[in-house]
This record gives C-alpha cells, structure tokens and sequence, in this order.
C-alpha cells in the first residue's frame, strides 16, 4: 500500500495536538511549526499529485481490512488536486495571519488551523460516507474555534449562528446516510454505487429521498441558494485570513456533491435520475444572481467579499450541474480560481480593514493605498472574470462547456449578467475606497468634527513586507493559473474523464471481489 | 414497536425544529439536542428493529442477530453531538457574556456596517 496517502491527514493530525500541548505558550515556535508543517504538506500534496496524475486509481485499507468492511482512503485525480488546492491556499493564509499578528489574538490560532486542514483533506481522500462525514465535523470543529477567534460580542454572535446552522446540517447529514445505510446496507462509496445500481426500480423511494437529503447537505456546505445564510455573516464576521481558508470549506461541499452523484448517484443511474442536475442547476443560477446584487449592495467589504464567495459557488455550481464531462473539467479549471480569488479578496479585505475600517464609504487615505489598491484591482479583475486573469478563462471554459445545453440561454445569460453586475459592484467598492479618498472634499463632508478621533486612524503602524509577500503568493497563484491553463485543463479534462467512468473507481476499490 | 420508535422520532424532530425556530440561544440549543437524539434513535433503527439479539455473531449456534454498524454509527454520532453541543454552549455563553443580550439574531446595530471590531 502506497502510505503517501494518508499522509496529508496524519500530518496535520500529528502536528495540532503538538502545538497545542507542548508549544502552547511559546507563539515563535507555535509559527515555525505551523509554517513548516503547511509547506510539508505542499510537498506531499505535490507527491500524491505527481502519483495519481497517472490515471489509476489508488486505495489506503485503514487497519488492512479489505474495502467494504473497513474505512478506506481513495486517491484518484479529483482528491489529488483538491488536496494540492488546500496546501497551496494554506501557504499563503498562515503567512498572512502571522504577519498581521491575527494568530496572537486569541488562543490555539495555529493548533486550530491545522485541525481544519486535516478535516478538509480527509474529506477530499476519504472513500467512506461515514467517514466523510467524520472529517466534516473535524473541519467544523476547528472552524468553529476560527470562526470566534479573537472574540468581540458582535463575532461571537455570528459565531452562534454559524455554528447553530452547521449543526443541524450534521444532523441532517446523519439523516441522509441513515437512509442511504437502510436501503443499501453499505456506507463505503464505492459499494453504495454498486448497490444502487442493483436495487430494482419500484424499491428505490426512500432511496431517492436520501439522495435528495445528501443533495441538501452539501448544498449547505456548498452555499447554494436557499441555503447560503449562513455564509454571508459569518465569512464576514470571521477573522478575514480564517475567511480566506474558509474558501475552502465551500469547494468540500462542490467536491463532495461532484463526488457522490457521479459516483453512486450518477447520471446513469435510474433510481435518481433527474433527481439531481434538473435542480442543482436553477440553484445555482439564483446563486450566482442573488451573490451579484449583494456584490453591489453590500456597504461593507468583508460582506462585500462573503458575496463574491456566493457568487463564484453559483458559477462552479452551473458547471458541476451538467453533470457533462466538459462541463467538470471546467468546473474543476474554476474550483482553484475561485478558492485563489476568494481568498485573495479576503486577505486583500484584511489589509484595508485593519488601515480603515470595512465600511464603503470615502475616508482619509490609508497608508500604503496605492499597493492595496493595485492588489484589489487584480483580485476584483480575477473574481468578475475579466482579462488576462484565470477567471476569465474558467468563465469562458464554463460558458463553452455548457453551449449545448438545453438551458444555454438562461446560463449564458446569468453568467455574462452576473460578471456585469460584478464588475459594477467591485468597481464601485475599489472607487469610494481608493479614489474617493483622495477628493478632501468628499471626506470632510463624510468625516464630521470628532477631532479625537482622526489624528489616531492615520497611521496605523505599517505592515511588515511578509503581510504582502503572502498576498502576492495568492496572485502569483492566480497567474501561474493563468499561464498554465493549457496544462491545467488537460488534467482536470483527464480528471473529468476518470470521474465519469466510476466503473475504475469502483473495481479499485472493490477489487478483491472479482 | 415500529410505529413506537417512529413517532418518537418523528415527536423529537418536530419538537427541536420548533424550538430551533425560537429567538433566544438556550431554547435552540434545547431543540439542536432535540434533534441529535432524534437522529441517533433514527440511525440506530436504520439496523432494523430486533428484541432480544445480540449484535454479535455466534459461530456455534444459529441465533438471530442485529445489525453492529449502526450501533457503532449511534456511538460515533452521540460522541460527536455531543461535544458540538458543549461547543455551542460555550460559544453562546461567551457571547451571551459579552453582549448582554441572548438573542440568537443579529440587532441591527450589530448587522449593518460592523463586523467585529479587531480588538
């Protein structure tokens, strides 16, 4: 057995109680670790990558107990690279919340941050839906300590709502699998698939009402329309460097719906057919709208970001609800532009927030404005899909995937509105924050006589280069994304290809049987 | 027995989803708890109901048996809900503590243009 591939969840797992017990009250070795342990993890993200690239299908028997019996952990294409996608927005997140000093305003910042990252790669390399929902609960949990980090009433409120939704998600997740075990008598994936497609057809009601529960699961996670409340207050309360990780949290939702309903529920499968795509896909469309116009109304940044969060899930969403096999590659070309660019905007958000506050509106001119205007403007540049960056080539990849669409027209027609409305709402926060700021006129007006106040927001101290160095990585991320699309969709093509013929999957896992 | 643990099941969750829809933290966190034992006596039937078996196999006799995975699923499940509760209670204490106020939605003031201040 090939143990690179626990290596991503051992590690980390290793690592958080490590610092938690023994480098509890010492914060420089606390960041050494942490940084070293997040560029290990690169290096054996790179590792697995470079292993599953070939196209077979890898499996990990925990314990050594042969597949539908024990827990295993899969390494295909699809888990490599999300895998790959989490070390990456890692790096740069942990060197920003050192820089910034937000790791020192409360407790277990990076014991915390490792925990989550261990939650999200085991739920991209697990092969277990039991599991699956294991790992979910370890990223919770830790993002439940992220979430209050550093507290504050208003912090801790949002903290209450975010952690009373995610609840019940777990509890309807419970519901779900619940369902699923009793029809089919399996939890391992794999084995789901194969049982489904054995259950004759007149017994398959409570089957489907599973798969719709499981549907709704990750659609929470996911954030897709009617169940996006949660995100928008929460990423925005959230301490912005622990927003930008959280980036990833809604991609494990996309990964986890593109998982199972190619899997065990997949478009060929008669029980839940037209179960799925017919309504991910009006969803998603909503989602995207309703994360454009609360682009353009939202009067304070980090919300203004939560919103181009929303948004991008919509456009990932419309590609991964064709259930076609261009149509994924896209959806997976756009999984690591959106989590880049989300994360980019957070980080980016952080910078302005900590020199003058979230709200939008004109204020005096911020230290170092002019090399946080010029991030956000690639950052804005990259999220509504414009050129040169990679969110232009994901849209255009999505928009081409889904041409042949039966819904082309309402597709086309949301996503080219809903990257104007974009565009308009981005601009709109970029000018009254950086441009505005400059007009005295304006700014007396908007800022009246309390005196006190106005010598103490000048000059907050500067941030160290290491703050922009972490944000520059996320843009250099965006432009090797860029620059490499042609490679990159090749493997997400290979990636579709080898999701949409689960008959691979399935023998690997199962193998023994035959 | 079947239709006992069904509406039991069905009692639980109908009362936590009313009390999840309250305004105020402890009477939401009453129905999250509400609904967790709900679900763990759901995914403990979902073994299929059976008197007196035990969930092990018996290799020198034919005696019937209950399904083991399900228990094994309740206990993870119970262990897991369990400790998300104690969270839940923390968080809303301290937020209770902090903000004087246990309303489980933001008041205006606190929604419109403040995301918490970075002290």
């Amino acid at each position: 057995m090939n143990h690179w591939i626990v290596a991503p969840i051992v590690l980390p797992a290793i690592l958080a109680p490590f610092i938690i017990m023994v480098l509890r009250f010492h914060l420089d070795l606390q960041r050494i670790f942490s940084v070293a342990g997040v560029v290990a993890l690169l290096g054996i993200a790179l590792t697995i990558t470079a292993q599953a690239s070939g196209g077979d299908i890898q499996v990990y028997e925990l314990g050594d107990w042969p597949a539908p019996f024990g827990i295993v952990m899969v390494l295909d294409r699809m888990s490599a690279m999300m895998v790959l996608l989490t070390a990456l927005l890692a790096l740069p997140i942990v060197l920003y919340a050192i820089a910034s000093g937000w790791d020192d305003r409360g407790k277990h910042f990076h014991a915390l941050f490792h925990f989550q990252l261990m939650g999200v790669c085991g739920a991209f390399l697990t092969g277990d839906a039991f599991n699956l929902f294991v790992f979910f609960e370890v990223l919770l949990i830790a993002s439940y300590g992220l979430m209050t980090h550093g507290g504050g009433a208003v912090r801790l409120k949002a903290g209450v709502q975010y952690v009373a939704y995610n609840l019940l998600g777990s509890t309807l997740f419970l519901f779900a699998l619940g369902t699923i075990y009793g029809v089919t008598g399996t939890l391992n994936m794999a084995d789901i698939a194969v049982r489904v497609a054995a259950i004759p057809a007149e017994d398959t009601a409570l089957l489907r009402v599973g798969a719709v529960l499981l549907l709704l699961v990750f659609c929470i996670k996911a954030a897709v329309l009617p169940l996006h409340f949660w995100l928008p207050a929460s990423y925005a309360n959230a301490p912005l460097p622990v927003a930008a990780l959280f980036a990833i949290m809604t991609k494990v939702g996309a990964y986890s719906i593109l998982r199972m309903y190619t899997l065990a529920f997949g478009p060929d499968v008669e029980a839940t057919q037209g179960l799925v795509g017919d309504w991910l896909q009006p969803a998603a469309l909503v989602t995207l709208a309703v994360g454009a116009i609360g682009i353009l109304g939202s009067r304070h940044i980090a919300r203004m970001v939560a919103f181009c969060a929303i948004a991008s899930m919509g456009t990932l969403l419309i590609a991964i609800a064709q259930f076609t096999p261009d149509a994924t590659a896209a959806a997976l070309y756009y999984v690591f532009h959106s989590t880049l660019a989300t994360a980019l905007l957070f980080l980016v958000a952080d910078l302005i927030m900590e020199r003058q506050g979230g709200a939008i509106t004109p204020k005096p001119p911020m230290p170092q404005s002019g090399l946080i205007a010029s991030l956000f403007f690639v950052g804005a540049i990259a999220m509504a899909g414009m050129p040169p960056l990679s969110g232009f080539v994901g849209k255009l990849l999505v928009l081409d995937a889904s041409r042949d669409a039966a819904d082309a027209t309402a597709v086309w027609a949301v996503i080219l509105i809903g990257s104007f409305v974009t565009i308009i709402g981005l601009a709109r926060a970029g000018t009254l924050i950086f441009w505005k700021s400059h007009d005295t006129q304006v700014v007396l007006i908007d800022a009246p006589a309390d005196d006190e106040d106005v010598p103490a927001q000048v000059a907050p101290e500067p941030q160290p280069g290491l703050a922009f160095t972490a944000v520059f990585g996320a843009v250099a991320g965006l432009i090797l994304l860029t620059v490499f699309a042609g490679p990159a969709l090749e493997y997400t093509s290979k990636t579709a290809e080898q999701l949409f013929t689960p008959e691979n999957y399935i023998s690997a896992v199962l193998g023994g049987e035959e | 027995m079947e239709a006992l643990v069904a509406s039991a099941v069905g009692i639980m969750t109908a009362a936590g989803i009313f009390l999840i829809l309250r305004r105020r933290t402890f009477p939401v966190i009453l129905g999250l708890s509400l609904i967790t034992y709900a679900v763990n006596v759901f995914l403990f039937a979902t073994g299929r109901l059976a008197l007196n078996a035990p969930a092990v196999l018996n290799k020198y006799e034919e005696v019937p048996y209950t399904d083991p995975l399900p228990q094994a699923l309740v206990l993870t499940a119970i262990v897991i809900s369990f400790g998300m509760t104690a969270v839940i209670v923390m968080i809303s204490l301290s937020a209770y503590l902090s903000a004087k106020d246990d309303h489980i939605d933001m008041s205006p003031q606190d929604s419109v243009d403040a995301p918490g201040d970075d002290a």
